[in-house]
Parts: C-alpha cells; structure tokens; sequence
C-alpha cells in the first residue's frame, strides 16, 4: 500500500505526472477555499469579541484608568486611544493597525500592531510574542503525550480485549478521566517536586537556549496537561482497532498468513488513524483551555496566564489582542488537520 | 437511528428479550419504554451504585444549611483567629494532616482557619447550583434550537447551522475568561464590588451562551433523519400541526440524546465552573466554592497538602459517578449499543 502511494507522489514518473498535479491542485483549492473560511471565522469573531469589550462597558477608559480618576484624565485617555470615536470606526481602526500599523499620540505602533496594553503600556503584540513559545511548547509537547500513551493504551487494550489488561486499562482512563488539572497538578508537584525531587520545578526555558532544561523543566505539565486528554484517545482507539480487526481486509490478511504484528499495525492500525486525528483538531481549542489552568497551576508565564491575568487586571486590549491571537492559531491548526486527513486517508477529498 | 427505535414500535409490542423477565414473560403486558428503560437500569449494578452516589452529592448541597446546624458550624466563621490554638504562628493548623479531629472533621483552613467541612458542604452547594442551572438552560436552548432547524429546514436550518458553527469557532474556555468581566461591566460599574448574586447570574450566562450548541447540533441531525420516517408522514397526512407533531412524535425519540447528554454536560459544567474559580475569575471569597477551594489549596500545599484532598477526592468520585451514571443509562436506554 505505501508502495503504491510513493509511485503516485513521485512526479518523475510519466503515467503518474497528471495525477500528481490533480491532487496538487486540488490540495491548493482547498487551502484556498479553508483559509478565505477562515478569515471570514476570524474577522466575525474578532468583531464580535471587539464589540462585547469596546462597546458594552459604558467607560472602557475608566477601566485603563483604575479607580480614583477625575473626569479630565479619563478625557484624555479617550483621546489618545481613540475610544472617543464610534466602536465601529475604533474597530475598522484596529483592523488597518494590524495590517499597515497605527500612530498614537504616545508613538508609532508598526503592524501588525494589537494596541498598547491599559496597564503598563507595553504593546500587545510584543507582549503575545514573548508568551507565546511557553504555551506553544506546553501545547505541543502535551499532545505528543497523550498521543503516544493514549494510543499505545488503546492499541494494548484492543490487542488483548476481554483480560484482565483491558479492563484494568479502561477503568485507570475513566478515572483519568474524572481528574482535574488543578487537583492532580498540584499534588503531582507536592510529590514529585517537593517531597521526592525526582522531577525539576517547572520553569520555562526556551529550547533554543537549553534543549535538557527545557525539557526537564516542562515534564511535569506534559504529563500532567495529558492526564485529562489520554482517556479519550485510549477509549477511542481501542474501539476503533477493534472494529477495523473485524474488517474483511484485516481478516484476508490474518487468513493468508501474514503475522500478528503485519496485521495489527499496518492493516487495522491504517483503517484507525484518521478519526484519530480528527478528534486532535477538534481538541486543539480545548487543549489551549486546558494550557490556561495547567499554566495557573504550575506558574508558568504563557498566553493562559496572560489572559487572566488581563482579565483580573482589566487590560482590554491585551484580552482582545490573546484571543484573536489564540482564534487565529486555532483556527490554522484545525485547517492543517484537515489537510492532514486528506493526506492520511486518500478516500476523502478535500471538498 | 438506532436510539429511536423504542418508541417506533407499536403500542403494546414490548418486546420478551429486553425488557421482561423470563417469569412475567408469560404476561405481555404493554409497557412504555420508560418502564423498560427503568428495569434496564435497576439491573446494572454500577450504574444504581453511581445513581446513589449521584444523588448523595444533590443531598449534600440541598441539605447543607441543616447538615452544618447539626455539626455546630458555618463555612465563614474564622475559627483558627478567634480560637487561640488551632493555628500556629505561621496561621497553619497546629494538629498534623490539617488540623483534623473529632470537632474539626476535615480541618481547619490555612490563614483564616475557618472549617473545612462545612466550606466543601456549601462549596458542593454553590458549584452545583451553577452547573445545574447552566445544563437545565443549555438543554432548554439545544432542544429548541435543534428541533427548530431540523425540523423547519431550508433557510432557518441554514442561518442556524451556521450560528452555531460561529459559537463552536470560539476557543471556549478562553472565552469564559475573557466574557466574565465584560458580563460585570454589563450590570456594575467597574469602581464598585460586584455582588455574589450577580456573579453567579454571570458564570451562568457565560457558560450557556457557549454551552448549548453541541446538543442542538446533535438533535438537529436526529430530527432530520427522523423527519423523513413514515410515522411523521402519517401523523403530517392525519392533519396533525406541527407543534403536535414536534410535541408528540419527535420530543418522544428525543430523551435518549437528550438525558445522555445532560449526563454528559452536567460533571463537565462543574469542573468548568471550578476551573474558573480556581484562576480567580469565577466566585471569588468569601462565598464558599469547591473551585476556590482548589486555589487556596493550591496556595498553601507545601505547608498544607491536606486541605487540597477534600475538595480533590470529592470531585474526582463526584465526576467518575456521573461518568459511570452516564454510560449505565445509554445502555439502559439503548441496549442495542455495545462499548
């Protein structure tokens, strides 16, 4: 089977040049057409979240201000942030600023510019960029988790179905399940961290900077971000293994000789992967909800914490500018799963 | 599909296998299928365990006013300060594990030293106020929206279908964050205190705008494919009107999906709403919460690791019951699914 693939990928081959280019283009369209969606998603959402800050507080610059503030300074602020003018026009304002920059009366913002914060005056964007590796790193490095232990739970489960292996796996998930990021965190860090020492307080450190500390210091959320996600793909992947095991396909190969292993990995594990990854992009926003508290929990500095911390802080333009950022990342990654599914499963179109 | 195949079945065809049990088999005897549903259940023994510890938790909450008088104490009274001897100089309790004894059954708090017991009784209280308002809405609004769509079609199912993608676009939990103090402005301004009532008006309006629509888009699915059955055809050419025919012939094929789902929805809306109080943006002190419970737990665990148990074990057997409450019931419902 993959044989077959290589020859249709590879364009140096004559009889397969036209297919290649018909399934590139059809890939491209389907970019094309996912990204305009998504923009259209972005801009809506965007506009709406734009509205609920801008809009429905009667005195958004009262809130850039703080509590004693006398009627003049809150004059001003309106002017120099220019929320004196109609939300709609402060929004089409907050669209050119992101494409082509903005000019304040405190300086020039260069695109993409999100604002200044109300706090502390700091532009949003710089803000996001400096947070946002931590929660890329937390992200990733969490679903790499939960993806491997999930599955191979799940594989385990369907391989030996019925024993007592099974049963025990899937009950050990359902209470994975059950468990909350703020109460396992914080007894994983009391036990592992404080009273054992067996794993390093975790701290982001870039990876460019120290791959050993980085990934020592962000074990602990890894595992404990993954808690919650692992029963669902072990559930899922045992369920599917052992409906693609009842295959024809898989039974004609077990019949014909091939070996266990041949037949369990190559045949029905193929038949199990795109749902898989399906319900990957469907946890991507949820895995960021799950980053804010596994953030919280551990005192990492990532985009979660930024974001409560600008709602504590009433910071509306960093809260604006952390969730069009998040929208925007979400929104790529569910468009990139999709073509990943196409990839993997050559029955879907890109339609 | 398969779920609304009970209620296809003629009147009085229960049948033998499922429901009956082979003494009784000899009387065929109509039942609905909530009877059969209901002897289903009865039989699964983990599903009536996780039934009861379901309703022991509702008990808690309902009864916890009664259940602290006759306990002698309340979740606000700072008892470590006014009581020399049960805090230490640091404000930890002096008694190992907590401060635990035969007075103070789950120990006293760190700091302010009020009593633990009495602060997860009223906590359990407020989390599950919260999230049975929020399911009970969110249901309210899926069914309608749900049945709406697929049962009209055409351009409402459209604009619907479409409204309800838009909500699922937006990152949910960040968005509960993010609305809370936008839901404030709304009703205060920003220069006063916000009134407890007020802020459990708004986690619940938070959670139900974004709540709701996976459900509606399930029934939407399941009102179309029932829609084309001949039972609608026939109630449709007897001249039934539409809210009839809604009424009584769909909303019957409709409680499997919606009972599972609320099962599903309900353990969910209360880690949600712990979740947010717990990074600060939900119930805020001095009402008690199970989520704040977990942030000041968090707070003091190197000193006092004990506190964070309670509130911890209690919701991780609160969640596994209704997850196993869950899957007994869409069995009980729906035999014909195997997990």
């Amino acid at each position: 089977m993959r044989r077959g693939r290589d020859r249709l990928s590879d364009p140096s081959r004559p009889p397969y040049r036209r297919l290649y280019r018909k399934i590139r283009d059809a890939m491209l369209r389907f970019l094309v057409r996912r990204s305009l969606g998504a923009m259209v998603i972005i801009l809506l959402i965007s506009a709406i979240t734009f509205f609920l800050f801008f809009a429905v507080p009667s005195e958004p610059a009262q809130l850039a201000c703080g509590k004693n503030c006398d009627p003049d300074a809150i004059r001003i602020i309106n002017h120099n942030l220019g929320l004196d003018d109609p939300v709609p026009v402060q929004y089409w304002h907050y669209l050119v600023g992101i494409f082509a920059g903005r000019d304040f009366d405190i300086g020039h913002c260069s695109a993409p510019c999100l604002g200044y914060s109300f706090r502390n005056d700091q532009p949003v964007w710089e803000t996001i960029l400096d947070r946002y590796p931590t929660t890329l790193s937390l992200a990733v490095g969490g679903t790499v988790v939960f993806l491997v232990v999930g599955v191979s739970i799940g594989m385990i489960a369907a391989a030996r179905r019925g024993t007592f292996a099974d049963k025990f796996l899937s009950s050990l998930s359902l209470v994975g399940n059950s468990m909350q990021i703020y109460f396992v965190g914080t007894i994983a860090l009391w036990l592992l961290v404080d009273s054992w020492g067996v794993l390093d307080r975790p701290e982001y450190v870039p990876v460019t900077q120290d791959p050993v500390g980085w990934f020592s210091g962000m074990l602990l959320p890894w595992l404990v971000l993954s808690i919650i996600f692992i029963a669902n793909y072990s559930r899922m992947t045992r369920s599917l293994m052992i409906e693609q095991l009842d295959e024809d396909h898989v039974r004609t190969a077990r019949a014909k000789g091939m070996s266990h292993r041949t037949v369990f990995f190559r045949y029905a594990w193929r038949g199990a992967i795109a749902p898989i990854v399906t319900l990957v992009g469907i946890d991507m926003g949820s895995l960021f909800g799950g980053a804010m508290v596994t953030e919280f929990t551990f005192t990492l500095h990532g985009l979660g914490r930024l974001a409560v911390d600008s709602v504590t802080q009433k910071d509306l333009p960093m809260l604006m500018g952390v969730m069009l950022f998040s929208c925007t990342a979400i929104v790529i990654a569910n468009i990139i799963v999709d073509a990943l599914y196409a990839v993997i499963d050559p029955r879907v179109r890109l339609a | 599909m398969k779920s609304s195949s009970q209620t296809a079945d003629p009147p009085g065809g229960a049948d033998p296998i499922d429901g009956a049990a082979p003494a009784e088999a000899g009387s065929l005897a109509g039942r609905s299928p909530g009877q059969l549903m209901w002897r289903r259940f009865r039989r699964d023994r983990t599903g009536m365990v996780s039934a009861c510890v379901v309703i022991v938790f509702f008990l808690l909450a309902l009864l916890a006013p009664l259940i602290s008088r006759l306990y002698g104490k309340d979740p606000y009274t700072t008892y470590g300060l006014d009581r020399p001897g049960l805090l230490n100089e640091f404000f930890y309790p002096v008694k190992p594990n907590g401060g635990i004894d035969g007075e103070f059954w789950f120990g006293v708090e760190p700091q302010l030293g009020r009593d633990v017991f009495t602060q997860l009784l009223y906590g359990i209280r407020t989390s599950l106020l919260i999230a049975t308002a929020v399911t009970v809405l969110c249901l309210i609004t899926g069914v309608v929206v749900g049945v709406t769509a697929g049962y009209l079609g055409g351009r409402t199912d459209y604009l619907l279908s479409r409204f309800i993608d838009l909500l699922l676009a937006f990152p949910a939990q960040l968005s509960f964050v993010a609305f809370t103090p936008v839901v404030y402005a709304l009703f205060v301004s920003p220069e006063k205190e916000t009134p407890t009532a007020l802020r459990v008006i708004t986690l619940i309006t938070v959670m139900w705008a974004l709540g709701w629509m996976g459900l509606a888009r399930l029934l939407r699915g399941q009102v179309l494919s029932l829609r084309e059955r001949e039972f609608i055809e026939a109630a449709k050419v007897t001249g039934a009107s539409p809210w009839r025919i809604i009424r009584k012939e769909l909303l019957p094929n409709l409680w499997t999906p919606i009972l599972v789902q609320s099962t599903l929805m309900l353990p969910t809306f209360v880690t949600t709403e712990a979740g947010l109080s717990f990074l600060g943006v939900g119930i805020v002190e001095p009402t008690p919460d199970w989520g704040r419970m977990f942030a000041t737990g968090a707070r003091h665990y190197q000193n006092d690791i004990t506190y964070m148990f309670f509130p911890g074990i209690a919701m991780v057997i609160f969640v596994v019951a209704f997850n196993l409450l869950g899957d007994s019931v869409r069995d009980a419902f729906d035999p014909k699914t195997k997990r």
